[in-house]
């Protein structure tokens, strides 16, 4: 998995550059806009757009553009974090599971397979309802509920991996287990746990989101969800300020987009009969056809000469 | 046999984690249902008073909490659901879930089949026509779209075809101004305030369909057996429908039934953005009055309906596929 060949990949580019402008705003909201996004009536309210105002205002007169930059970062860190412990738990989960096998991994699997089958969404309700809401709750509910689809798959990675040569070998040098895991396993399945990451952030971006469009996040920090819930609260739709629906959910969208389109673009480069045909490669296709049909004429000679 | 015991074990040990977590949760957290109660009438009772209300309704604050999970289980397998302790006091549950269960069923339930069966023929097509216009650009667009946040797609519809344009009503279930029966006017209008719920849930879950039916079918295509089928001199269409095509549609049968068990609790947004009663809205008032008796029941009935759609299609993938059989 080289760097070069997801740059290559039209869809993992476009997420790629998605994702880059998110990191950029959340890194450093202050260059885009001036801070106080929260305050109310800062502004007048439901003002339209404006070079002062690039989306207008809220029904409680705060600047819609403002809120939309400094938003990002709550989203994107809580993304993160979620998806990288949860990826963690699936590797360590999945694995251990495999290599252990016998009681351990009956055991292993079985928790697996029942916080896969729980109603999440529901769950997850409950938990943040009662749990708070600090932003780490919320990456904990998320870990919780999201780390069992990845531990099943890297459980099935490392079943088809146990019985290879190579860490035959390393048994027979006397490695310990847990080197064994670590730096024998683990880097095999490289491709498989950076989409694993994707993905759960992807699903931590929209279930975060969701959550605190219901008012079970932080209502009082900046994030797009939050907005959501205070737009929808303040009937944004029906008093004319529908910007104030349309930024955040769209900020939301393209942030998900990336990572799914960085997703979906690892299988291609993993799987190479997913990949788009070009009408370039198509037409090459056939003029080698041809040419080779042609050759094939003249004699079997030359269409060796050919190919070298 | 071996199969059937090993599911029907799992089966019942994930009902049971459901159940206890259920139980525990709520009950370990800050807030109660005195506390939501006492919000809700805005200290008019006092104290005392609610809970002799609520005791009355079942609520047992002061009993063990062992002795209370126990009647608890008892009481969820036994069909004994009590009495709402939240938004709708005194209500049986049983009353505020049969109520609520026809309008999510139809909607979501019908709205899941629809999106299978319209994404698997779309993704059908699309891995057949390959390197297509279709399959050019279908792909990216669909990645996109499936991960779309969907209540927002709610709330974009409103937007224009209730807010904007008028066409459409944007909440409830039907219009309250009609008599409930079998007139074409009360079936009307319930057409006419799903519709828009209906294509929020269309437009963000048709994409993964068509996306792994498509993927499934790129694979099958390349297979030994389909060569066969061209080599018979079979037509394109027969081919691609009873060679490759009921094959590739294998992998999809689970992720179908989990979509089917998913369908009581997975669009609890779709039915909070568009007011629309079914199970999902009760939730959420349940949670927000710290109704337990309501939110355990619909716990419950959520892991229930995944575990018996799963269940279903592993018999069934047993019965299609005997390689599935082996497994156990």
């Amino acid at each position: 998995m080289k760097f070069a060949s997801l740059v290559k990949n039209r869809k993992a580019l476009i997420g790629l550059i998605l994702f880059g402008i998110t990191v950029l705003v959340a890194l450093f909201p202050g260059l885009f806009a001036s801070s106080q996004p929260n305050v109310i009536g800062t502004y007048a309210p439901k003002l339209g757009f404006s070079t002062a105002h690039l989306l207008g205002t809220t029904s409680y007169g705060q600047d819609i553009y403002t809120q939309l930059v400094f938003g990002a970062r709550q989203v994107l860190v809580i993304a993160l974090a979620a998806g990288a412990f949860a990826t963690v738990l699936s590797v360590l989960i999945g694995i251990t599971a495999a290599y252990m096998g016998g009681l351990v991994d009956e055991f292993l699997s079985l928790i697996t397979n029942v916080v896969l089958i729980l109603p999440t969404f529901p769950l997850m309700i409950i938990l943040a309802r009662y749990a708070g809401t600090s932003n780490w709750v919320m990456i904990i509910v998320l870990v919780a509920t999201g780390w069992s689809y990845g531990a099943n798959q890297m459980r099935a990675q490392a079943l088809s991996l146990r019985n290879r040569d190579f860490l035959e070998a390393a048994r027979v040098r006397g490695e310990r287990r847990a080197y064994i895991i670590l730096f024998e396993m683990m880097p095999t399945m490289t491709s498989l746990i950076v989409a694993n990451f994707l993905g759960s952030a992807l699903y931590s971006v929209l279930a975060a989101s969701g959550l605190q469009f219901i008012g079970l996040g932080n209502t009082s920090q900046d994030s797009w969800g939050t907005m959501l819930y205070w737009a929808n609260s303040a009937e944004a739709l029906q008093s004319g300020v529908a910007m104030w629906i349309i930024a955040p959910g769209l900020a939301i969208a393209v942030l998900s987009a990336a990572f799914a389109l960085m997703n979906y673009a690892f299988d291609e480069i993993g799987n190479p009969a997913l990949r788009p045909v070009r009408r370039k490669d198509l037409r090459k296709a056939r003029k080698a056809a041809a040419q080779s049909a042609l050759d094939e004429e003249k004699g079997a000679a030359d269409v060796y000469a050919d190919a070298a | 046999m071996r199969f059937v015991v090993r599911r029907l074990s799992m089966f019942l040990f994930t009902l049971w984690a459901a159940m206890t977590l259920n139980f525990f949760i709520p009950r370990f957290m800050p807030g109660n249902p005195l506390q939501a109660l006492e919000a809700r009438t805005r200290a008019k009772l006092s104290p005392a008073a609610l809970e002799s209300i609520l005791s009355s309704f079942g609520y047992k604050p002061n009993a063990g909490l062992v002795p209370q999970y126990f009647t608890y289980l008892k009481d969820m397998v036994t069909g004994q659901w009590g009495q709402s302790i939240g938004l709708s006091l005194g209500q049986p549950v049983r009353d505020i879930v049969f109520q609520s269960l026809p309008w999510t069923l139809g909607l979501i339930g019908l709205t899941t089949v629809i999106a299978f069966l319209l994404g698997n023929v779309a993704g059908i097509v699309a891995g057949w026509r390959r390197g297509g216009t279709l399959d050019s650009w279908l792909p990216s667009t669909l990645v996109v779209t499936a991960n779309l946040p969907y209540y927002w797609i709610g709330m974009l519809l409103i937007l224009v075809f209730a807010t904007t344009l008028n066409w459409l009503p944007a909440d409830f279930n039907y219009d309250p101004s009609i008599l409930p029966g079998f007139s074409p006017g009360f079936i009307g209008s319930v057409a006419q305030h799903a519709v828009l719920p209906a294509f929020t849930l269309l437009i963000t879950s048709i994409g993964g369909w068509i996306l792994t039916m498509r993927n499934n079918m790129i694979t099958t295509v390349a297979e030994d057996y389909v060569r066969m089928a061209r080599a018979k001199g079979l037509s394109d269409r027969k081919i691609m429908f009873n060679y490759a095509a009921r094959n590739a549609m294998l992998p999809n049968i689970s992720g179908f039934a989990m979509s089917l068990g998913f369908v009581l609790s997975g669009s609890v947004l779709v039915e909070y953005v568009f007011n629309y009663p079914g199970l999902g809205y009760q939730l959420l008032n349940a949670v927000d009055n710290n109704d337990y008796p309501l939110m355990q029941v619909l716990f419950m009935l959520y892991t229930v309906s995944v575990l018996v759609a799963l269940l279903a299609a592993d018999f069934f993938m047993a019965w299609l596929d005997p390689r599935a059989r082996e497994k156990g």
